[in-house]
């Protein structure tokens, strides 16, 4: 089977459940006793013909599952319709999904750089001094509740005056150089990460650890060890390689850990990402924004999980056999 | 199940510390010096009580404290307390104070802790509304230490059950139901908790809110969870006493109930004592965003609403004692999880 009819056949299948999440979605936000119009109702500067288009649009005079294929159509054409506060919701969607990405794979790449090696020295140092303190700090590292984490970093920033408190970049964006651009959105992104990484550096150090321990502990290791290949040698082209493998299936969990431990520490340091606007819209009752957040956090979710099982076929040739 | 506590000094601790916090909140009426909605609005943001127990003349004294008076400040433009040093209230111990049921049955005055007449005591000062923090944290503590057990208790038996049938009956049922669970798993976890919060309609009793939310954590974790039980079972029921009870005729319900899911029981244990945790994780968050329990219940997680200010966070570090706690508990949790799954699961080596 090659590589690309395996891509072809994850796709296809992730599609009926794409399909249920909407119908999931749907259905328990319509469960809802709010009045998907009530907000626009309220707000003033939304004037009546938009209203008008929206009942309309979501088809609120017709039955509930009437109103999921509108919504279907609507959403495969791309339209899905507009904020309470009458913004293209396919707008703020977007610039929103991308910075969720953005600090979602800057907090994975960081992860890695920093776990990895970790993992490593601990399950070759197995049972040493080093090997217990980083048992202890990593349940320490995931006991810390995110949100109160990121308080705390947060007084951090306030007291030292290091790092910006909040956002994503600075009050003078747009005056900026590339150069400047870029080392803004940096620093912004800095404490985030940070809180992201302590919470998920754990798992990925200890899941790191613990494959390589297996695969020290695996016949083919001792017979090339004992057929007297270094072994140094033997750990870094047999063993590691190996152990590697089930972090790649575990990437796929971990971006969806992230997506959702995201939501919290987004809202607090106010970075404007997927999390923090799904939350803003729910206390709005905002119904098209939550909608769409939904879905699209799922579809990357599934996307995320797509990636690490090609990557994984790509390196695991145990993987490809079957 | 042999827990070797002597090799595992650390989970006997984690242990010890987990009983200790469980006794506070079973006790917390007693414990506490005041009771959960109690207020004093004179003493909005009230700095922790210092107790003394050396007199301003050097000499050893009982145990005693200053009543707190609330100042403004014309020239920082803010509110001081400062101490009533003309009235000394000692404190007092399993002494009298307001009254409560004990385990919900006995009536009785007594308090661990309290102090003589028109004293007032607040370990660890008081918020917004002037209630007593240190109360609040042992009545916050029953909501947010036993939330996550019932949610457990909803959330297992569900992916048991569901990961039973689809893995026993196979074919069509199985691909139905776990194209569902996958579906479940595809929506981030907690953009789902949110929803679901927030489509509580908002004019309910507080223990109806607290089932309604219980409900609602239990939806974390029963499809993956319900997955693996599936994958159990899709080995288990090709075993010879399956083909056995079924061929004498035994009801595919009681074959699922009775022969299949006992047999998966070590990983039950093992993943009950690895969820306690997010459990309590996801209580606090939604609380903290102010979906979950509201107020006057106190829960850890609403209690560090406090800590969305910033003059708080620097200038009332008191308020921010939920976020330890939480972060004791669960560390507890983690490290007892640990250790259940290295002897229930001897294979495993993580944190080992």
């Amino acid at each position: 089977m090659s590589i690309w009819y395996y891509i072809l056949k994850r796709i296809l299948q992730s599609i009926p459940i794409l399909i249920l999440v909407t119908l999931i979605s749907f259905f328990l936000i319509r469960l809802s006793p709010v009045d998907p119009l009530g907000e626009m109702r309220l707000n003033p500067s939304v004037s009546k013909q938009t209203i008008e288009a929206e009942t309309k649009r979501l088809g609120l005079d017709k039955p509930v599952m009437v109103q999921y294929f509108i919504w279907g159509k609507n959403f495969i054409k791309g339209d899905m319709g507009t904020t309470t506060t009458g913004e293209k919701v396919s707008v703020k969607i977007k610039e929103r999904a991308l910075n969720t990405l953005l600090l979602s794979v800057n907090v994975i790449f960081w992860t890695w750089l920093i776990g990895i090696p970790i993992g490593i020295i601990a399950a070759l140092n197995y049972r040493s001094k080093f090997d217990r303190l980083l048992t202890l700090f990593s349940s320490a590292g995931m006991a810390i509740p995110s949100f109160f984490f990121a308080v705390l970093m947060l007084i951090f920033a306030q007291k030292t005056g290091l790092f910006p408190i909040g956002g994503l970049t600075s009050p003078n964006f747009y005056n900026m150089t590339v150069l400047q651009k870029i080392t803004d959105i940096l620093h912004h992104l800095f404490l985030p990460t940070f809180v992201l990484c302590t919470l998920s550096l754990a798992g990925v150090s200890r899941q790191m650890r613990a494959n390589l321990l297996d695969t020290l502990d695996s016949d083919y290791v001792k017979y090339a060890i004992s057929k007297g290949i270094g072994r140094k040698k033997v750990i870094i082209n047999h063993a590691l390689r190996n152990a590697i493998n089930p972090l790649i299936t575990m990437l796929g969990f971990e971006f969806a850990g992230l997506l959702s431990g995201a939501a919290l520490t987004e809202y607090v340091f106010q970075y404007p990402g997927l999390g923090r606007l799904i939350l803003e819209a729910v206390m709005k009752s905002d119904i098209n924004l939550v909608m769409a957040g939904l879905v699209i956090g799922s579809f990357m979710l599934v996307s995320g999980n797509i990636i690490s099982d090609i990557l994984l076929r790509i390196t695991d040739p145990r993987v490809r056999a079957d | 199940m042999n827990i070797n506590f002597k090799k595992e000094k650390i989970s006997l601790v984690a242990f010890i510390v987990l009983i200790v916090l469980y006794v506070c909140i079973l006790f917390a009426s007693f414990l506490s010096p005041y009771e959960k909605n109690y207020s004093n609005r004179k003493l909005s943001y009230a700095p922790p009580s210092v107790i003394y127990t050396i007199t301003p003349e050097g000499k050893f004294s009982k145990p005693y404290t200053y009543n707190l008076i609330r100042e403004f400040n014309p020239k920082t433009l803010s509110t001081d307390f400062r101490e009533d040093r003309t009235k000394r209230h000692y404190v007092k111990f399993f002494s009298d104070g307001f009254e409560y049921k004990l385990f919900g049955v006995f009536k009785t005055k007594k308090h661990f802790i309290t102090t003589d007449n028109g004293g007032e005591l607040h370990l660890l000062g008081c918020d917004i509304n002037g209630r007593d923090n240190f109360s609040r944290l042992l009545y916050g503590g029953r909501i947010s230490l036993t939330i996550g057990f019932l949610a457990l208790f909803i959330s297992f038996p569900i992916g048991l059950i569901y990961g039973g049938i689809s893995g026993y009956f196979g074919g069509m049922i199985d691909n139905v139901l776990m194209r569902i669970a996958e579906a479940v798993m595809s929506i981030p976890t907690f953009y789902l908790l949110i929803i679901l919060a927030a489509i509580l309609p908002s004019n309910m009793t507080s223990s109806e809110r607290f089932a309604l939310i219980t409900v609602i954590l239990a939806f974390i974790g029963w499809a993956g969870f319900s997955r693996v039980v599936r994958g159990m079972v899709l080995s288990i029921k090709n075993e010879d006493y399956i083909k056995a009870a079924k061929s004498i005729g035994q009801s595919n319900l009681k074959i699922i109930l009775k022969h299949i899911l006992p047999q998966t029981s070590s990983y039950v244990i093992i993943a009950i004592a690895l969820s306690i945790p997010g459990f309590i994780l996801a209580e606090s968050g939604l609380s903290f965003l102010g979906l979950g329990i509201q107020q006057p219940d106190a829960s850890w997680g609403n209690m560090l609403k406090e800590a969305q200010e910033f003059y708080n966070i620097l200038y009332r570090p008191w308020l921010l004692t939920p976020g330890f706690l939480i972060f004791i508990a669960v560390l507890s949790y983690n490290i007892i999880g640990d250790t259940i799954r290295d002897v229930l699961d001897p294979k495993s080596e993580i944190g080992r």
